[in-house]
Parts: C-alpha cells; structure tokens; sequence
C-alpha cells in the first residue's frame, strides 16, 4: 500500500479543521480529494507531506509512518503544496537544482534528475529565466517538477490546477493521467469535471470528515451528476 | 540512497541562501551603510588619525555598536520571509533535519558578514603604511569579531523564526542585541554594583558581549569568551530549530 491514513485529527485552537480522516491509496490511483474551502483537504494533505503534525491518527506512506520516520517517508513522497510556492529570484533550473541537492542527491544525480523532471514537466527553454518573470501556468509546472524530482511513487498534489487557463489545465491533467499510470496520486480540487476527467477515486469530505469513498461514476450514478452530488455531500461554510 | 544525510541539505540551503543574498539588492545596501558607517565612526568619532597611533583600536571599539544594527538587518529576512512567502511548506517537506536548514541559513548571513568585514582590510593595509602595528594582535580582533557578529546574527536568526514579519524579527533582534552589549557598558555595570554589590554587577558582565569583545580587541584571546560566544551562538540556534519545529504542531 503507497498510503494509509488512519484516523487523522487536527485541530487549531477551538477549530476542529480535519476530524478523523481515514483511507487508503495504492499503485495505479488518481484519487481525487473534493470538499469546499475549508473542509480540511490542505490541512489533512499538509499532514501526509510532514509539514504539519498531526494531533491524533497517523499517516503512512510505505508502511512508515510520518509523525515518527518523518524524513524517510517524505524520501518516498513528491509533494505540490498550495499554490505551489518558489524562490522567484531563482531560475527553474537552479531552483530544481536547490531541491534535488537538498534531498541529498549529488550534484551528478541532481543535474540528470533535473533533466529528466523538466522533460516530464515539460518545462520548455523558459528554464533558465527568473521565475518570477514566468507564468502561473508555467511556475505550476515548475511546482510540479519539483515534486517529480526523485521520481517518487506517491504524488500529492494541493489544486494543480488552480488559476490555470484551460489549455493549461488540460496540459496538466495529461500530465497527471500520465504519472497515474504507475504511481499512485491524491490531488484536490475544486474542478468536478477534472475528477471525471482524470480520477479513479473520489473522496469528498466536508468539515473535517470523509462523507463519500467511492468512484466518481458510482457518484454520478447515485446523484445525477458529480455537482449535484458535490451540493447532496457537503453543506460547505455557506451554509453552516 | 542518502550518504551524508542532512549535510548535503544544509549545503544546497546554504549556496541558496547565498546566491539569494547576492542576487538581491539589499545585502549590498547593508553592507555599504555599514562600510560607511564604521568609517564614520572610525575617523570621526574614534578619532583614528588624531590618536597618532599605528592600530586600529579605534575601528574595533565600535563594532558591537554597529553590528547590533547591521546584522539583525541581514539576518531578519531568514525565515521570516521563508513563513511570509510560503517557501517554508518548501523547506519543511524535504526530507532535511531542522538543523541543516537552520545551519545552512546561518551559515550564509554569517558568510554575508565575514564579506562586509573583509572589506575593511584597507583600514589594515592603511595601518601598516602609516606605521608598524602589532599585526597578529589585529588578526586576533578581525577574529574575535567575526566570532561576535556569528552572535549576533544567531540572535537575528532565531528572531527571524518567531515570526513573519521581518521588520519585527529586526526590532526583537536589535533589542536583544543591544541589552547582551549594553550589560557590560561601565554606566550600567555602575548602576548594578550601587544597586546588588559589586560582585553581582560582575557576574551580570560575563553576560554581555562587549565585556568579552572587550579583551579580545586588544589581541588577547581568553578561552572563556570564545566559549561565551560558541554557546550564545549554539543556544540560539538551537533556539531557531525549535522555534521552527514548533511550526509542524500548527
């Protein structure tokens, strides 16, 4: 199994933002991860990744627990954060350079792992400008070649798509049929025809909690479609 | 699949952080005020020529001074910035110890500073054409102050990693710097022996920076001070990885 999450809980002072969240992932899975803002899927993704502890529960990527062999299991895992944060001085390709080195490559192994993660990012001859000079879409797939740096098999990637025109996001989300192929992937999102698209999996959770596991044509099947079953599942901030 | 774990990561951090530091203007600007202001102090203040002595007594005295001000403000941006820009989500998920990252980011401000004071050498050069100093004598000062600014910037740090704002790691970082200088200052060392006895105000000057920059500016190295400095520098640091571990709790 690439990833197991048992009962995970996290709470911010009085908030309670991920309230045991439980599921499994393995090779071949695009699962896609759905619920309205704040329902807790950064928080409970920034959790699997070692950015945040956990209060309760554990993650496991590789049967290695996170809280406990936290650098051994992000060895194991390519992770986009949010809004795919960089060093906008840098250029991609010496930003790419700084990540591989810092994951402990030599400088050998960090200048192919580069190449080979600019080739499946498709990063183009804009690799060596400034990347604050670049574009959203282009930084995201910066963001993305970073995470496939050491070529992991678990991806977890915070709304690749988010902010991107749609020629961009129909870039990425070949991307990410691609990369499913053998590697398992939790993405989330807030574009339902994107998990149609792409996903194998969707799980939905609303205010911290899991309220659907299921195939998004098991979804479609039972609501009609993925939006009415989105609307059905989750009761979201505005109406709480 | 890791050699040297965490040494590589505190490497690349570091050659980052530098490269970061020369690509930006403001490194330049702090170490320009800073040539300008040591050279200010130096002949103006100092009185350097008026002395007509062939050392550079008057360009050590005031280095605590000018450093509490100039290394906060190389120092603040650290991590500050990293929590502000959203880098730090970057940083916290590589598979790195804390203190590689921490050490790597140290390392490069203290680099940034051994640069600034590098480039009074002049001021040596000058000596040495003006008259015969006690050169070893000033190689143990230049030594004993990159020691002190590696103090202060270590302060810096682990104000930086207490917030996101860098103008207020600069103020904390600042003040603390100044109340570890101004401990041993002979007006407050005064004001303690009038108020607990003269044995406490001593014991209160162990503390301070100047008190064991003081000695050493002369070119006397006291193990003691090395000591003093090595351990401020390691408390603080260990200070920043904590700080910066606590951020994983939320």
């Amino acid at each position: 199994m690439l990833l197991q999450v048992e009962g995970l809980r996290k709470t911010f002072g009085r908030r309670v933002a991920v309230d045991g969240i439980g599921f499994s992932l393995d090779v071949g899975e695009i699962v896609g991860f759905l619920g309205p803002n704040g329902a807790g899927k950064t928080t409970t993704m920034r959790m699997i990744a070692g950015y945040l502890e956990p209060d309760e529960g554990a993650a496991k990527i590789f049967n290695i627990n996170v809280t406990q062999d936290r650098r051994r299991a992000q060895e194991r895992l390519g992770y986009l954060p949010e809004g795919a944060p960089l060093y906008g001085e840098m250029t991609p390709w010496s930003f790419l350079r700084f990540i591989a080195e810092a994951r402990g490559m030599s400088r050998e192994a960090a200048r192919h792992a580069v190449r080979r993660a600019a080739q499946d990012a498709r990063l183009g001859d804009s690799i060596t400008r400034p990347i604050d000079t670049l574009s959203k879409g282009y930084r995201r797939r910066v963001g993305f070649a970073a995470a496939l740096l050491h070529d992991p098999m678990l991806l977890i990637l915070d709304e690749p798509t988010d902010g991107l025109d749609p020629n961009q996001r129909q870039a990425v989300r070949d991307l990410i049929r691609k990369l499913g192929e053998e590697r398992g992937l939790l993405i989330s999102t807030h574009m339902l025809e994107e998990v149609e698209a792409v996903c194998t999996r969707a799980i939905v959770i609303d205010r911290g909690r899991i309220v659907a596991d299921r195939t998004p044509q098991a979804l479609i099947e039972e609501h009609g479609t993925l939006e009415r079953a989105f609307a059905a599942l989750t009761r979201g901030e505005e109406r709480v | 699949m890791r050699k040297r774990p965490g040494l590589a990561s505190m490497l690349a951090v570091y050659r980052r952080e530098l490269l970061s530091y020369l690509t930006t203007p403001t490194a330049y600007v702090f170490v320009a005020v800073f040539l300008f202001a040591i050279g200010l102090f130096t002949f103006n203040i100092g009185g350097f020529f008026e002395a007509r002595r062939a050392d550079l007594t008057a360009f050590f005295a005031f280095h605590p001074w000018i450093f509490m001000v100039f290394l906060p403000a190389i120092a603040m941006r650290l991590w500050a910035e990293e929590s502000r820009s959203g880098a730090l989500e970057l940083l916290l998920t590589l598979p790195a110890p804390t203190w590689a990252l921490v050490a790597g980011k140290y390392l490069a401000a203290w680099t940034i500073a051994a640069a600034a004071l590098a480039l009074t050498a002049p001021l040596w050069i000058t000596v040495n054409i003006l008259g015969s100093p006690d050169n070893a004598a000033i190689f143990t000062a230049y030594l004993a102050s990159l020691l002190m600014a590696g103090a202060y910037i270590a302060i810096g740090s682990a104000m930086s990693a207490l917030t996101q704002a860098q103008i207020v790691a600069f103020v904390l970082a600042v003040l603390i710097s100044f109340l570890l200088t101004a401990l041993g200052l002979p007006l407050v060392l005064d004001f303690f022996s009038g108020a607990i006895g003269g044995g406490a105000a001593e014991t209160i000057a162990r503390f301070s920076l100047l008190h064991h920059f003081d000695a050493a500016q002369r070119g006397v190295v006291e193990f003691r001070s090395v000591f003093y400095f090595v351990s401020l520098i390691a408390l603080c640091l260990g200070f920043t990885v904590l700080a910066v571990d606590a951020r994983r709790g939320g």
